[in-house]
């Protein structure tokens, strides 16, 4: 369709998606991935501050590639602010229920409690790996390291979560 | 994820003013009708002759990325619509956003067909002449094709001189069907 209405085409010529989709297509895995990673009582916190703070900077992208690694960037990045927060604030349970963790990801709620015990990075790099499905690379490209780092990242993890497994 | 988590994520979206395309769909007599709005009034009406992702990628392209789905705010388009299409509503007192219509002539042939009367026609010839060129018959016809805000801008009111039913960008029976229900002919679905 000729396309020289008034104004509104978008300057830097970059093809997005409606933002609707966005949430339709990534949404569940994002929400999946934060509560492998924050549990479940932040996790809807954290999924809505990822995708309102997606939708205040999306007409800004200069790249329509990976939105799905954009928006678990951005997810990372809540997850690592509600833990700051978490250890700021008095903390009258200690722990969420292990009762709320029959709702977490998956079909083994103890394995992903499991996943939130270890340090952040492997926590990080196994959930992006198993709950985000990204690639080494991508996994390196959010938490800040190359890609067989990630890799590294992602079997320390898995071992530290067999060690709890099997105890 | 579920549906109460999206709607409070639509509810603060909206408080901080980043809906700028809000849509939803309505069914009725003429299918599933897709509706768009921007905070300046209603922008896209779409039937199911055309695809509902290529619709919205043309709102993503044209208007802005930020396009939700959001039927609270398109309540009154919705209830304007569906009291049109049963008959207890001849006009619409919707604001209209013209920012999809493709160039001034385009604009003026459009404006020139609100302006025609709820059970009225008029002609492809007449609506040229109202845009001010009455020879721009045939691009007339192409600007009507092109209207983005159809039933509600009444491109289905131009006819060819003669009374030949012309054409419709959703296709003709929906055309036929806006005629018989304006004239207050039984109509066969």
């Amino acid at each position: 369709m000729i396309s020289r209405a008034g104004g509104g085409e978008r300057l830097n010529g970059v093809k997005l998606p409606p933002f609707q989709s966005l949430l339709s297509d990534h949404g569940a895995d994002i929400h999946r991935m934060l509560r492998a990673m924050v549990g479940p009582n932040d996790a809807d916190d954290c999924w809505q501050e990822t995708f309102l703070s997606a939708l205040r900077a999306y007409p800004g992208l200069t790249s329509a590639e990976n939105l799905r690694g954009w928006l678990m960037t951005i997810a990372h990045r809540k997850a690592l602010d509600a833990h700051r927060a978490r250890k700021r604030r008095p903390v009258p349970v200690s722990d969420p229920p292990e009762r709320a963790a029959a709702e977490a990801p998956g079909n083994e709620p103890e394995l992903w409690t499991a996943v939130r015990r270890l340090p952040v990075k492997q926590r990080t790099a196994v959930t992006l790996r198993f709950a985000g499905d990204l690639s080494y690379i991508q996994i390196g490209e959010i938490i800040g390291c190359s890609e067989a780092a990630a890799r590294q990242n992602v079997r320390a993890g898995l071992a530290g979560v067999r060690r709890e497994w099997v105890r | 994820m579920n549906t109460a988590m999206q709607a409070e994520l639509l509810r603060r979206a909206r408080e901080e003013g980043l809906v700028d395309v809000a849509y939803t769909t309505l069914d009725g007599p003429l299918g599933t009708l897709l509706l768009a709005s921007t905070d300046k009034g209603l922008v896209r009406v779409a039937f199911a002759n055309e695809s509902e992702d290529e619709v919205l990628q043309e709102l993503s392209d044209k208007l802005s990325p930020r396009v939700l789905e959001s039927p609270a705010r398109l309540e009154t388009v919705r209830r304007e619509l569906t009291e049109y299409l049963e008959g207890s509503r001849q006009e619409f007192d919707l604001p209209l956003d013209w920012r999809l219509v493709r160039s001034d002539f385009t604009r003026r042939v459009l404006e020139a067909t609100e302006r025609i009367p709820y059970g009225a026609t008029s002609t492809y010839r007449d609506v040229a002449d109202a845009a001010g060129n009455v020879r721009a018959v045939r691009a007339a016809g192409s600007a009507l094709g092109s209207n983005p805000i159809p039933v509600v801008v009444p491109c289905h009111r131009v006819l060819r001189t003669g009374g030949d039913l012309g054409g419709y960008g959703g296709t003709l029976p929906r055309k036929v069907f806006l005629l018989d229900l304006e004239a207050g002919r039984p109509h066969l679905v």
